[in-house]
């Protein structure tokens, strides 16, 4: 399987994105955040975020509930623009370009920066048309022979594609839920982002459907930048190189996932990862 | 009279044994009510249902019974002579005694034994009258009696009562279930009187409608003939024109209401919809007569089109309208419940709000709305004032929706309406359309929760 996906991978033409790299080693950021404050009504949510998401990375949000975490992530596609009375402000680049900008379209944005949710949420469509929905809505591909191979290939790298390739036209529902999930994330590669949002990802499924998860995250790293929120310390810990850790609207500190979690700076860090709170 | 004051005696009786059983159940735990199996009120509750139930049960079973025995009775005194006749002239026996026992006029100078046997069934109804009121009152105290004696602290109360709440509630929803058995059964029986007169398959499948019976054996037109089929056509026109009215306007409605509309708009545009529900038929009826008819015409003869004052297509633009809530509010009631996860999934991929509705939202409350057309569908199926007014009573055979058509349910109204005899097959013909029309509609509405439940997402 894990060859299936290595040859896919260097099939991906823009898979030499790596080569955008500072020659120093350490990645250009993909996104970046500053003075992020958000607003539900009244209600200050986030309190002036600065974060910088590292390209072909996986950044880990952490934080007890509540803190701000997935406010956050919807910020960076714009997903909550969907909610009413959610107010934004400051600064949030994709590739150095304001995402609330005139210039950018929040749908189109939404194709660059996919995103993979809390619960599974398959559409109540076949497999093949859960897949197909994003490359058909952006005219991705032309003709049915391309969009087979783009649903294939989607399919392939979420490491779904053994499991479903003679169930194609089941319905999307009929998956396992930690199916469901890989279809979700096959579907938002599918109209190929340049980020992936996951939002607990896992949070819904057992411990083995949550392995195959992790060790799909790690393996899309090389192609896609990823943010992924987590409760749980030992998954950032596991799939993250960056780990933020979010507190009561504030972001605490952000740095390699190694160091936060053997030498925290800030004595609330050190708390929640030791389990002190949270 | 004697029933009354026994209702109130029961009444009385019941409260009075709230009150003995609630004390008594304190007293008997001296006050401390936490020794108790169940709290003191639960023993009142228990000491009136002993009164009242098997009370109330008897004097139920009294009253339905006691016109019957007093009247075998009187029967059984009778003279041969009198008794002896076929079942007719036996029930004109029996409605003279009661005309006489109630003092109403019979027109007919009465025999001796009859004036005699009413006079005995006065006596006899009022004998039983009274031993009823004994009766009940007696069993009601000594219920009341036993309740009484049985409360202490040990006694389950709370129990007992919840077991005949559980009664009571199984006999309520039996009462919606035997009133529809009892409904379907009389319809059926009539129905097949009806076709002992004229075959079914005339019925079902003959093309032409006058339901027309002779009076006189040499009356002019004395031949009925009873096919359906113009009425089944009639209505089935009338509801497709409904249907291509009300589905798409509903819909829309619906869709605007639950994803567009802010919270401000849709509470006061949801029950403003709703309110077109609420207006009578017969409102519609006049609208569709006076105003709709004529107006379809007016439109029809610009275009150069033959239109008759009395249109299938204004009655069923009208009963379209009238249908438009039943659609709307269904299927907004459906979409709301789409999980707002499908809408993130697909706004996440990019798409725009018209592309989420139509290809996600649309498709996972399909099942529901499906549910809603076909509700509407045996609405409009069902509906009769509308067509009564606005489309005639010319049992054409048509498919165009210009010319004036009838309905299976316009037919059965008029063919009650006024004195009609009820054995002869032009009334009775009323039952066989109902007959139908119920087959239909049950099966429409059967076949619309199939599709709820076999298309169901199952969100959790």
């Amino acid at each position: 399987m894990a060859t299936t996906i290595q040859t896919q991978l260097k099939l991906r033409p823009s898979g030499d994105r790596r080569a955008d790299q500072r020659g120093d080693g350490a990645p250009a950021n993909k996104m970046t955040a500053r003075g992020v404050a958000v607003f539900y009504g009244a209600k200050q949510a986030l309190k002036g975020i600065d974060l910088d998401i590292p390209e072909n990375r996986v950044l880990a949000l952490i934080g007890p509930s509540g803190c701000g975490k997935s406010t956050f992530l919807r910020c960076l596609n714009r997903m909550n623009d969907t909610i009413d009375g959610c107010r934004v402000e400051g600064r949030i680049a994709l590739d150095g370009e304001d995402v609330y900008g005139k210039t950018i379209d929040a749908v189109q944005l939404r194709a660059r920066v996919g995103m993979v949710f809390q619960k599974p949420n398959p559409f109540p469509k076949s497999i093949y048309d859960n897949i197909a929905y994003g490359p058909r809505i952006h005219g991705l591909a032309s003709g049915r022979d391309e969009l087979d191979e783009v649903v294939q290939t989607s399919l392939k790298r979420a490491g779904l594609w053994a499991e479903v390739k003679d169930r194609l036209r089941e319905p999307g529902t009929s998956l396992s839920g930690g199916q469901q999930q890989r279809l979700c994330i096959a579907r938002a590669i599918a109209v190929s982002p340049e980020v992936i949002l996951m939002d607990e990802p896992c949070s819904a499924l057992d411990p083995i459907a949550t392995a195959h998860i992790e060790e799909l995250i790690d393996e899309l790293r090389a192609n896609y930048t990823i943010v992924i929120v987590t409760h749980n310390m030992q998954q950032a810990a596991r799939v993250s190189q960056r780990t933020a850790f979010f507190h009561l609207g504030e972001m605490v500190e952000c740095d390699d996932t190694e160091d936060i979690f053997t030498n925290p700076r800030d004595e609330r860090t050190q708390g929640y990862i030791t389990g002190r709170y949270g | 009279m004697q029933l009354t004051l026994l209702a109130l005696i029961l009444a009385l009786l019941t409260v009075i044994g709230f009150q003995l059983g609630r004390s008594r159940a304190a007293a008997s735990v001296g006050g401390r009510v936490a020794e108790l199996h169940s709290v003191p009120s639960y023993h009142g509750l228990y000491v009136a249902l002993w009164a009242g139930l098997p009370a109330a049960a008897l004097f139920v079973l009294g009253t339905a019974s006691e016109g019957w025995l007093a009247m075998q009775l009187v029967l059984s005194g009778l003279p041969d002579r009198l008794t002896a006749g076929d079942v007719q002239s036996l029930s004109l026996l029996k409605a003279d005694i009661l005309n006489l026992a109630h003092g109403v006029a019979t027109g007919r100078e009465p025999d001796p034994a009859v004036v005699a046997a009413a006079r005995r069934y006065t006596s006899l109804r009022s004998l039983a009258d009274w031993s009823l009121l004994a009766v009940g009152a007696s069993l009601a105290v000594a219920g009341l009696a036993w309740g009484r004696h049985r409360v202490g602290p040990d006694l389950r109360a709370r129990t007992a009562v919840e077991r005949v709440t559980r009664v009571a509630l199984v006999v309520c929803s039996l009462v919606a279930i035997v009133t529809t058995v009892g409904i379907v059964l009389s319809l059926l029986f009539e129905a097949l009187r009806f076709f002992t007169v004229v075959s079914p398959l005339d019925f079902l499948f003959g093309t032409h409608w006058s339901p027309q019976m002779a009076m006189r054996a040499d009356q002019v037109g004395s031949s009925g003939s009873f096919g359906a089929i113009p009425l089944f056509a009639g209505t089935a026109l009338i509801t497709v024109v409904a249907m291509l009215v009300a589905v798409p306007i509903g819909l829309m409605a619906a869709i605007y209401m639950s994803e567009y509309a802010g919270r401000g708009v849709r509470i006061w545009l949801k029950p403003a919809l709703e309110i077109l529900a609420g207006i009578p038929t017969v409102v519609y009826g006049f609208f569709a007569a006076l105003t709709m008819a004529p107006f379809v015409r007016s439109v029809g003869g610009a275009l150069g089109l033959d239109v008759s004052s009395e249109s299938a297509l204004a009655a069923g633009i009208v009963m379209g309208v009238m249908i438009i809530p039943f659609v709307s509010s269904l299927s907004d009631d459906v979409i709301n419940a789409v999980p707002q996860s499908l809408r993130d999934g697909s706004y996440g991929l990019g798409a725009t709000k018209s592309e989420t509705i139509k290809q996600v939202v649309l498709p996972a409350a399909l099942p529901g709305i499906v549910a809603a057309v076909m509700l509407a569908v045996s609405r409009a199926i069902g509906e009769t004032m509308i067509v009564t007014m606005a489309s005639g009573l010319t049992a054409n055979l048509t498919a165009n929706p210009l010319q004036a058509v009838t309905t299976v349910t316009t037919q059965i109204a008029t063919l009650l309406v006024g004195d009609q005899e009820f054995d002869s097959p032009k009334t009775l013909s009323a039952f066989g359309l109902g007959l139908v029309l119920f087959g239909v509609t049950l099966c429409l509405n059967v076949v619309a929760l199939r599709v709820v439940q076999t298309y169901r997402e199952k969100y959790d």
